[in-house]
């Protein structure tokens, strides 16, 4: 039970770090490799608003998300789109992207070194105990658990009952044929890739409640976001979630019974064996 | 025709008397060469004890008009390179310094590894390399192959010495009892210290209740930190590293760890630390420690946070900042800014610090050191060291509150 819960508020905001590139890769089609950055930058600024004026991290995300917003779909439009209209192919896309945002993530590195330094974002916020089922956890984790669950939960039925859902959905499985019924491609492609970074940013000001941030410790998300969407399935927001629970309960379980030294090695061994037998991911389309 | 020949006469010209002006105008410099990490994993570590203590010391030299070569006045310009934690790219980054931008003297990068992947570059073009953040029980092996290699931080099995030494007391005292948890990251700063600490403390009669590593960057420690609270220890030591030492000691208030003795490696001496846990840090151990009562380390800090915007950490800013008053002190010395004779210059004189005395002894290893530190009220004050003025009585860990 103890590591049934540990494992699932791990595997909350493992869901927090990976909905967003799921977001922006399975339907802006744009694998993005800054979006670890984008996790630091939400961090930076609930440490800022908690430091500076003792704003909670929890009334920060409603600043970060629309500011994030913002910005993704500022450099969605000047920076990617003019990829997706050169690209020829869905692979060729991916290259571009690749590159493009693997730059972008230096640049961010580098605006973020230079406006903020290279120091810890370092503070405590909520590291009480609380007691569930006789067994004490942190009460800062189990709010962004909370938090993890009600915005995939909004993600997901927004993607599923509403409109622009539906149609963001069609292009996620045929971004060619949304085109044919009247669907606005680049602009939803748009708001799928600020909602991404939107979210990305909003984990990333949860998260700073009991992570230890840096300016330039983006890329181990980004990574851990990779590996997440990939095993998951891209595109597809179930995946993801199934995914993010898995490595998260699977990880507490080999440190609380085995050793905490073989977690990572357990993870990736998880990664390879759902490949192995699913290359397309838990919830992926084969051909995809 | 006539317009290119002005252009041509005015260009000579320009130039001519730039010829004849740069003399009087020049300035005597001294290049000093900076290679640290600004980006990866130990960003966080050197923006905190590398950049600062290099601004803040340049910024002083000039404002006081200079380093003192032999009656001529050199002010110092600092060439800063960006490693990102990667030792290929400190080795590209000191060799450009040498052969390219001509630098006078080069600076010890930061951290044990990137010291020493340095190091032979440094050896080759002939640079003294006085560490100040590198830590190795290699010291003769390492002075022997590279002699101007210096070391002011300190040797590995003293650090973890000292530590086993004051476990020791207290529990002779009766005051702990004798179970150990101890934890590692699996790093190798972290599975050395580890290693070196095991048979210490069993050598010493204590027993090990819980022990394990964790890779480097766990996002959750919880599982090690419910583990080792099972196992009832009365003392609980990690050799870890920032992201870690913020972590564990978060998990130890969750879960309330009872210990006599809670011991975290690096970090602890940050006053970050101090302004994350608050009271609750009061009676946590550490590496390092400073004598927190010295005039000259008060005059220090106080400098430090004024220039930089903040403190120091209470382990090794002291000895980077110590490091480059050698470096100044020798060149001053020496009277020139040869570098064999100032690395000689190093070698047989000793200094004043604002860590104290420092005197290098035949393995260019400097003996006297801080091993252990410990939050009391709003310092962490040494409470061991290897011949260190003003440590105090360690005190133990009592609740979280």
């Amino acid at each position: 039970m103890d590591i049934l819960i540990t494992g699932l508020f791990l595997g909350g905001a493992y869901a927090l770090i990976a909905m967003g590139l799921n977001l922006q890769y399975g339907i802006a089609r744009i694998m993005n490799l800054a979006n670890g950055e984008m996790l630091v930058f939400g961090g930076f600024a609930a440490f800022w608003m908690y430091t500076a004026a003792q704003v909670s991290p929890l009334l920060t995300v409603f600043l970060v998300a629309p500011a994030a917003f913002a910005m993704n779909w500022v450099i969605y439009s000047v920076m990617l789109r003019p990829l997706v209209r050169r690209a020829r192919s869905r692979g060729q896309l991916e290259v571009d992207a690749i590159l493009a945002t693997f730059g972008l993530s230096f640049v961010s590195v580098g605006i973020m070194l230079a406006l903020f330094g290279g120091d810890y974002f370092n503070y405590s916020y909520l590291a009480r105990p609380i007691t569930l089922a006789g067994d004490t956890y942190a009460l800062n984790r189990a709010t962004a658990f909370v938090a993890a669950v009600l915005i995939c939960a909004a993600v997901y039925l927004w993607l599923n009952l509403s409109r622009p859902g539906l149609s963001i959905r069609a292009i996620a499985v045929a971004p060619d044929s949304a085109r044919l019924v009247g669907i606005d491609v680049p602009r939803l492609a748009a708001l799928a890739f600020a909602l991404g970074g939107a979210i990305t940013a909003t984990g990333g000001a949860l998260l700073s409640m009991f992570f230890t941030l840096d300016a330039s410790t983006g890329v181990i998300f980004t990574l851990k976001a990779l590996v997440i969407v990939i095993m998951g399935g891209v595109g597809d927001v179930r995946g993801t979630i199934v995914a993010a629970l898995a490595l998260g309960i699977l990880e507490t379980f080999v440190a609380a019974v085995i050793d905490p030294g073989l977690t990572l090695a357990a993870a990736y061994l998880l990664f390879i064996v759902i490949l192995l037998f699913r290359p397309q991911g838990l919830f992926g389309r084969r051909g995809a | 025709m006539e317009r290119r020949t002005i252009l041509k006469t005015t260009a000579a010209l320009a130039m001519a008397m730039g010829l004849m002006a740069a003399p009087a105008l020049a300035q005597e410099t001294l290049k000093i060469g900076a290679v640290g990490p600004k980006t990866g994993p130990l960003a966080g570590g050197a923006a905190v004890t590398h950049w600062p203590n290099i601004a803040l010391w340049s910024k002083e030299v000039n404002e006081r008009g200079g380093i003192d070569v032999g009656g001529t006045k050199y002010m110092v310009e600092v060439i800063e390179y960006d490693d990102q934690t990667n030792p290929a790219e400190t080795i590209a980054a000191v060799t450009r310094l040498a052969t390219q931008d001509g630098a006078d003297f080069i600076l010890a990068p930061y951290s044990t590894g990137l010291n020493l992947a340095a190091a032979p570059i440094f050896d080759r073009f002939g640079y003294p390399q006085i560490t100040s953040t590198a830590s190795t029980d290699r010291v003769a092996e390492l002075s022997g192959q590279f002699p101007n290699l210096f070391f002011l931080l300190g040797q590995n099995s003293q650090i973890v010495g000292n530590a086993v030494d004051i476990l020791s007391k207290l529990r002779d005292a009766g005051e702990m009892g004798n179970k150990i948890a101890m934890v590692n990251v699996a790093d190798a700063f972290g599975i050395e210290l580890a290693a070196t600490a095991k048979p210490i403390f069993e050598g010493a009669g204590f027993e090990l209740v819980y022990e394990t590593s964790y890779p480097l960057g766990t996002p959750d420690l919880s599982p090690v930190m419910k583990a080792a609270k099972a196992a009832e220890p009365d003392a609980f030591i990690a050799w870890s590293y920032p992201p870690d030492t913020f972590g564990l000691t978060e998990q130890a208030i969750i879960e309330d760890l009872n210990v006599k003795v809670f011991y975290t490696a690096v970090a602890t001496a940050f006053p970050a630390f101090k302004g994350r846990f608050g009271a609750a840090a009061e009676g946590i151990m550490g590496i390092g420690g400073v004598n927190a009562e010295s005039a000259s380390f008060q005059d220090y800090a106080a400098r430090h946070t004024a220039a930089t915007g903040a403190a120091p950490d209470y382990w090794a800013s002291g000895m980077m900042y110590a490091s480059l008053q050698i470096l100044e002190q020798a060149i001053t010395g020496a009277g020139t800014i040869d570098r064999a004779a100032v690395a000689q210059y190093i070698k047989d004189n000793s200094f004043d610090t604002v860590m104290g005395p420092v005197d290098f002894d035949e393995n260019n290893n400097n003996p006297a050191y801080w091993t252990v530190g410990q939050w009391q009220g709003d310092a962490f004050r040494g409470v061991a060291s290897t011949g260190r003025e003003g440590a105090v009585a360690p005190m133990l860990k009592a609740g979280w509150k």
